[in-house]
């Protein structure tokens, strides 16, 4: 058991024992290895408690069984079937509604001191943002995986290598949506100030992101607007790779998205930081 | 001997909707090592400010501070890797088993897995956690919770360790126990001690010497013995009447309520 760098126990009455100095590794191999030791706590954590896995995926799911089946025959004005529409609209809800809910276990983590505790250790403040997410982009695959697999029981039909692109989408907007709400939750005291904030930006969003039915059945103002937000172009984007279309519209999400997971992570990195958050 | 703490004129200001509010105006302090010191202040009297600064959870606005050998201004992350920090709220998810959390905790101070297991199992054996090791921590009765909380901040070697109320909410044996530990800590790894309290009984058998604050500087400092001597009049005052000589107020409050940044 001891070590080098583990000294034993001194009895009582020995002058102080001074533990030979640790080397400080270099800030990127610690951020890697902080991250993965936040990333696997998380995940422990999630698994031993499942009641998160079932949560998010809920929603998206009951719509996909109650609501999929009336669009079968509805035209809905793009490439594919009305399930080539749906399933992407409903990998993006998944995003919303569970992502976005991230911050939450912060909040409690909070309530017991548990973020205080890992501030006051040389942990990468990076990490601690990064392996949250990490684990949070794991549990949004693994629930995308059931999402496409119930769709494909119902009908979908879709090129392996569009749902795979479909999947990056889900881990970039993941990391998003998940920055986004871990830096609100950091920034709020109580679950009653998160919840509110969360869900007046979500429902918009959702609705202007054509997650439902797409953009192109909307009239002139209500498509301008939607061209504000950024997960339309991601919505477009994993819809079009559903019917096997790389092209711009893949491209013009991947920059969306891209952007919008670089400004998240920044905003997200800048309140880790701040002393006294 | 170096002083483990050392600051001069650190002070904290917060900028609130109504104006500047000069939480902690400044304070100097030298600790030298292997102190067992007690600090203590009315509510409002920037103690837990001050505690906050010194643990790198709260940047300063003003003044300057060395800690455990690093300069609390410019590298806070040293400060961080020789400082151990237990909050009254401690500060382990109460799902997780008491073996994870010394362990991950080992490993934010970047000790490998090995270790790690071996340091969470040598802490354990030591502060008589060895049989709830794999118990979740929400299965510990407050002493134990207590001990768990204080192996968590030791798990490095720190220099010093920084204790706030730590005996709030603790039955009378388990205090009793908890400055049995404290003391240990002490004399057995020559570990500095700094605690808040607002036991006024706790401060006098515990702390080798008093730092009193209020308004956001310190007012009064010194042995105990002292204290009671200069401000109550006699050796055998009590510390309570000298803390209201000293303050003008009759306890330390139970809490101080943090501003909100």
């Amino acid at each position: 058991m001891s070590t080098s760098s583990t000294p034993s126990t001194p009895t009582i009455g020995t002058a102080r024992v001074v533990p030979p100095a640790r080397p400080v590794p270099s800030a990127s191999a610690a951020l890697v290895s902080d991250t993965f030791l936040i990333f696997g706590r998380y995940l422990r954590q999630t698994v031993s408690a499942k009641i998160g896995l079932i949560f998010g995926i809920i929603q998206p799911l009951l719509f996909l069984i109650l609501f999929g089946p009336l669009l079968r025959d509805v035209p809905l004005g793009g490439d594919g079937d009305s399930w080539q529409t749906l399933v992407p609209g409903l990998l993006v809800q998944l995003g919303l509604f569970s992502a976005a809910f991230a911050g939450f276990g912060i909040l409690i983590e909070k309530q017991h001191g548990v973020v205080e505790r890992m501030r006051v250790t040389p942990v990468s403040r990076l990490a601690l943002l990064l392996g949250r997410v990490l684990k949070d982009i794991v549990q949004m695959l693994v629930q995308s995986v059931v999402l496409v697999v119930v769709g494909v029981a119902f009908g979908l039909r879709a090129p392996l290598l569009g749902v795979l692109i479909g999947f990056g989408f889900v881990a970039l907007m993941t990391a998003s949506l998940a920055s986004l709400s871990y830096a609100l939750a950091m920034r709020v005291d109580s679950p009653q100030e998160f919840a509110p904030v969360v869900n007046s930006v979500n429902l918009p969003v959702m609705l202007l992101s054509g997650i439902l039915l797409p953009m192109s059945l909307a009239p002139g103002w209500l498509d301008g607007i939607s061209r504000g937000n950024p997960l339309r172009y991601q919505v477009q984007a994993v819809r079009s790779a559903f019917v096997g279309d790389y092209g711009g519209t893949v491209g013009m999400g991947v920059l969306t998205a891209l952007g919008l997971v670089a400004v998240s992570v920044v905003l997200g990195v800048r309140v880790f930081r701040r002393a006294g958050a | 001997m170096t002083p483990v703490i050392h600051t001069t004129g650190l002070a904290r200001t917060f900028t609130t909707k109504r104006g500047t509010v000069e939480a902690v105006r400044g304070i100097d302090l030298t600790v030298p090592a292997g102190e067992i010191l007690g600090f203590l202040g009315p509510n409002g009297a920037g103690k837990t400010t001050t505690l906050r600064m010194l643990t790198t959870l709260l940047a300063p606005t003003g003044g300057s501070a060395t800690v455990a050998g690093h300069d609390l201004l410019h590298d806070s992350a040293g400060v961080r890797r020789r400082i151990g920090y237990v909050a009254q709220s401690g500060g382990v998810d109460p799902a997780v088993s008491v073996r994870e959390e010394l362990t991950t905790q080992a490993r934010l101070y970047r000790l490998d897995k090995a270790d790690a297991r071996a340091r969470a199992a040598e802490l354990a054996a030591d502060l008589d956690l060895l049989d709830l090791l794999d118990r979740p921590c929400a299965a510990l009765s407050g002493g134990q919770r207590r001990r768990l909380d204080i192996a968590m901040g030791l798990v490095h070697h720190p220099d010093v360790l920084f204790l706030d109320e730590p005996t709030t909410g603790l039955d009378p044996g388990s205090r009793v126990d908890l400055w049995h530990l404290i003391r240990r800590i002490r004399d057995e790894w020559g570990t500095t001690v700094f605690l808040t309290t607002h036991y006024l009984d706790e401060a006098d058998a515990l702390a080798d010497r008093l730092v009193v604050v209020d308004h956001g500087r310190v007012v009064a400092q010194g042995t105990a013995h002292a204290l009671k001597t200069e401000y109550a009049g006699s050796p055998n005052a009590s510390l309570q009447d000298a803390f209201i000589a000293i303050t003008g107020r009759r306890t330390p409050a139970p809490s101080e309520t943090p501003i909100a940044v």
